[in-house]
Order: structure tokens, then sequence, then C-alpha cells
């Protein structure tokens, strides 16, 4: 899969998906992107150093959005 | 005058340990008097503020601290944890208190200089409080501002050529015991194994993208002095196939009494004379020890390597010459199944650079594995619980092997599959009740 149409494939999944949540595990990137972790990593990686995604971390586990979408208070589960 | 009222972390300060409370009312009153002059670049009162929400936090029972956050610094996944107080009116100097974990450098050895200047750095940009070092080994910074992390990693990396450690999801920094630069029951250079793999994963060090984490951990030895067989999930132990040497000249000298055992180290109290019956053979697990006259003899064949025997008589007793290591798999302290030790993967691989063997047969299959298969926040121990050692096999495209049992029926993993039986399933079954009755 070509980078832009990776690129455009995951904003349109990842906006479909923002009403229920905002941030998503690496394994449900790979899965829209329907590619073996190791190839989606490139990509995600890519994506990341573009600024389409950010990272978000609690420390222990690290997990993938879109910047300024949802809030600090979805984490708290108030959104 | 403290700036708030901390009764209940006062209480800390009662016992006769020392106290993290008297260290940070200390690093609070030495920010407060900054006699070196600092221009602080976050709150000179943050740390006044930390000892404030803690008490809070007590007092309520419950954190104050969000949880997790969206800070980095550009182009690394981890490293960085955000911290965000929830009540930053009340406590505003650590409004924003993010931790930065730095990469520890090998075994842990830094001169002080280097250690001042990290200290230098932190005060100046950040709370002052370290942590030395935290469970992976890194060297932790407690407590900076957003606006901060940039300036402190481009001083990091560009002034003292130091790198930050992992966290979250991706490989985390990995340690490594003092090794062969102090230490002769090193059977690898623990040090130079954990340098190259730093350097070789440093896209799955600050690019997260595992299930969740994951450590290696390096011992010399089976004395494992960083606890690699607990607390990672690839734990390289140093160990030999050939015999324990014996120098039994040296074996007389320790029964005689003029080398003391363990190096001297229970010599602070009196427990009478050494006995090597008591004190070594009766202790040696495997009951493979045993004194044939004046003569110390080991059945290496039933050795585990303990490590026990050459612990109390170093100087009689030394590790082989065929030296290699031990990789064991799946360790990790609680959270989801609690704590799991390693399980022996790779009974003996030699360890030479470039590690090429231990890069493409062993680690990158299993990290190849485990992303696939891993469901989120599952460990590497996890997975191999709930898919089997005998999957973890198959991956690894090695036989099974005796010493991967643990202890019987433990963790079996004999499940035959149709092609490796002759015939298959298929039998005949007039055959079969020639001999069996219905
Ligand atoms: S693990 Fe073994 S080799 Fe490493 S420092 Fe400890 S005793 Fe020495
Ligand atoms: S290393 Fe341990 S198992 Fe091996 S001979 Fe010494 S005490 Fe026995």
């Amino acid at each position: 899969m070509e980078y832009e149409e990776a690129k455009q494939l995951i904003v349109e999944q990842l906006t479909k998906k923002l009403k229920t949540k905002s941030k998503f595990y690496f394994n449900d990137l790979s899965k829209i992107l329907d590619m073996k972790p190791r190839d989606a990593k490139k990509i995600v990686n890519k994506l990341v150093e573009d600024g389409v995604l950010e990272y978000w971390s609690s420390g222990s586990t690290s997990m993938y959005g879109m910047p300024g979408t949802g809030k600090q208070a979805h984490s708290e589960g108030e959104d | 005058m403290a700036k708030h009222e901390t009764p209940m972390l006062d209480q800390l300060e009662s016992g006769p340990w020392p106290s993290f409370v008297s260290d940070l009312k200390q690093e609070a009153e030495k920010r407060a008097k900054n006699a070196a002059g600092v221009e602080f670049q976050i709150p000179q009162d943050a740390v006044e503020d930390l000892l404030g929400v803690l008490e809070l936090s007590y007092k309520h029972g419950r954190t104050h601290w969000k949880h997790g956050g969206i800070v980095g610094v550009f182009g690394y996944g981890g490293g960085v944890i955000g911290r965000y107080c929830d009540q930053p009116q009340m406590f505003p100097g650590v409004a924003h208190f993010h931790t930065l974990r730095i990469n520890q450098p090998g075994g842990k050895f830094y001169t002080t200089k280097y250690l001042r200047e990290l200290c230098d750095l932190w005060d100046f940009r950040g709370s002052g409080i370290t942590n030395m070092h935290g469970s992976t080994g890194d060297i932790i910074f407690l407590g900076t501002t957003t606006p901060q992390l940039e300036e402190i990693f481009y001083e990091l990396t560009h002034k003292y050529n130091q790198d930050l450690g992992g966290s979250g999801s991706n490989l985390r920094t990995p340690a490594d015991c003092i090794g062969q630069a102090r230490c002769e029951y090193a059977c690898y250079d623990t040090q130079a194994l954990c340098y190259d793999l730093t350097n070789e994963y440093q896209d799955e060090l600050h690019r997260p993208a595992f299930p969740y984490k994951f450590k290696f951990k390096f011992d010399g030895c089976p004395n494992c002095c960083v606890a690699s067989i607990a607390r990672s999930d690839l734990s390289f132990i140093g160990t030999w196939k050939d015999d324990i040497k014996i120098d039994q000249a040296a074996v007389q000298a320790y029964i005689g009494g003029e080398i003391a055992p363990n190096a001297g180290a229970h010599s602070g109290r009196d427990w009478g004379k050494f006995d090597i019956q008591k004190e070594v053979i009766n202790l040696c697990p495997t009951g493979c020890m045993a004194m044939d006259g004046k003569t110390l003899k080991i059945n290496n064949r039933e050795c585990t390597r303990c490590m026990h025997c050459i612990n109390v008589m170093p100087r009689a007793l030394h590790i082989g010459d065929e030296r290699g290591v031990s990789i064991l798999a799946g360790a990790k302290a609680p959270i989801l199944d609690g704590a799991q030790m390693g399980t022996l993967i790779v009974p003996f691989i030699e360890v030479e650079p470039p590690y090429t063997k231990i890069k493409e047969e062993v680690i990158e299959p299993i990290w190849d594995w485990w992303m696939e298969e891993g469901k989120n926040r599952e460990r590497l121990g996890e997975l191999m619980k709930r898919q089997g050692l005998q999957k973890l096999i198959e991956v690894l495209g090695v036989d099974p092997d005796p010493r991967m049992v643990q202890e019987p029926r433990s963790n079996p993993y004999i499940f035959w599959k149709e092609d490796e039986v002759p015939g298959g399933w298929d039998r005949d079954i007039n055959e079969f009740r020639k001999y069996h009755q219905r």
C-alpha cells in the first residue's frame, strides 16, 4: 500500500471511530492497514513524523491518536 | 516554614529508616534558599507542591495525578511520561510534572562528573528530584513542564552524549550487570551485548509498536545481579558447558581456614570454623559434590550452575571455559496474572559479536510472533501461557529439550501433530481390535 493511500485510510477510519474513542492501540492501526505489524510500523512511524498521528502514553502502555482529538478527560471516561 | 502542612507525611519520618519525605523536604529547602543561584526553569516551589499533593492524596486515599498524557520529544514515543495534577490551582508547581527516563550507562558505570552534570541540568530545568535507578535501571528525572522537554533532550543528546530510555509499549532500556568489567564470574561480556542490542534496536526502543512493554536483561552468570530471570521478557544468563575448574590446594586452604569463605562477606560474626561439608557440599542443590579424601569432586553432568559453591570458595572454584548464555523467556512482575519466572528456551548459545544468531534466530522471531498474536497489554509470558510453550518452540524452530521442562506436568509441550506420527491419525480398526476389546 502506498503511503498516501495508507494515510487516507487511517484518517478516515479513526475519524469514523472518534465518537467512541480517540486513542488506539498499535494493533488497531495494523488491522486497519491490514498489514503485518512490522510493515505497518514503517507507515505508522511516518504518520507520527508527519504529525498525522501522535503518541499517548500512560507510562506502561502506548497508544496513538490524531492531534487535537479527544481530551485528557477521555481517559477518565468523561466523554 | 513549609508551604503546606503535611502531618501525615511527617509521620513517615518517625520510623528508623531513611525517609523519602525527609529527602523531599531537604530538596524543597535547597530550592527555596537557592545558594547556587540557579535560574529555575520550572516553579521554584515545585517540591513543596509535590509534598502538598501527596499529603492530599493520603488524606483522600486517592491519587491526584491524571492518567498519562501526550508528551514526548519529537520522533520519540517513549522516554517521557506525561504527568498532570488534577488540582493545578492548589498545586501550581506540579500542574505539569512529567517524568523523563534516561538510558543508564552499561552496568551503571558513570563518573561523578557525569552525575553532577545530569544533576545540574535537572536542577536547572526540572524539579531536582531523581530516582537512581528505576526498575528497568534508568536514571529517572521526576517532574518537569512540557516546554522543558525538548530543551532537556537537546542538552542530553548534544552535550552529554546521552539518550532517553524506553517507556510505554516498546523495548525498555536494556539493563546489564557489571560483567567482565569487574566480575570474574561473567561468562560473557554483558556490556558489549547490551550496548550492541541497544543500538541495533533503536527503533523498538523509541517508537512503540509492541502489544506492551518488553524487557531485555543481561546477567553474566546465574547469580543474576540484575534479576533477569524474574524481571525480563528475554533474560540472558551467562553459563558454561564444560567443568567447573577446581584448584585443590585452594580448597584445602579454605578448609584449613587460610582463606575466608565468601571472600569474608560473613566475617561480622563468629560462625565457627568453616565446614565444607555443611556449608558447601550439603547445600549443593543437585547433590553432585563430594570429598574423596582430600580431593573435592564435582559430577558436572548433574551441576545446574547454581553458583553456590563458587560463591563460597571463589579462589578454589571457577566457571568453566566453554562459555555462552542461556536464554529464558516470559518473566514478568505482576499485573494481570501474578509474578512469573522466565522459562528456558535456549539452553546454550555462544555470545560472539555481531550476535547475528541471537538477533535473527531468537529475538526477532519472538517479536514477530508476539506482535502478531499478542493481545493489547499482553506480555510475552502471558502469550506463552495462552498459546503454550510448544507454539514458541515452533516459532523458534528449535527442538523440544528436557531442560525446557520446569517440572513434570507444569509446562508440558508434547502434543503430536498428524504429520509427526507414522501413519498419521488414520488407523486400521481391525488391526487395532486384534489387541483391544471394545
Ligand atoms: S550476574 Fe554474575 S557476572 Fe554479573 S555481576 Fe553478578 S556475579 Fe558477576
Ligand atoms: S554450582 Fe551449584 S549445582 Fe553446581 S556443583 Fe556448585 S553447588 Fe552444586
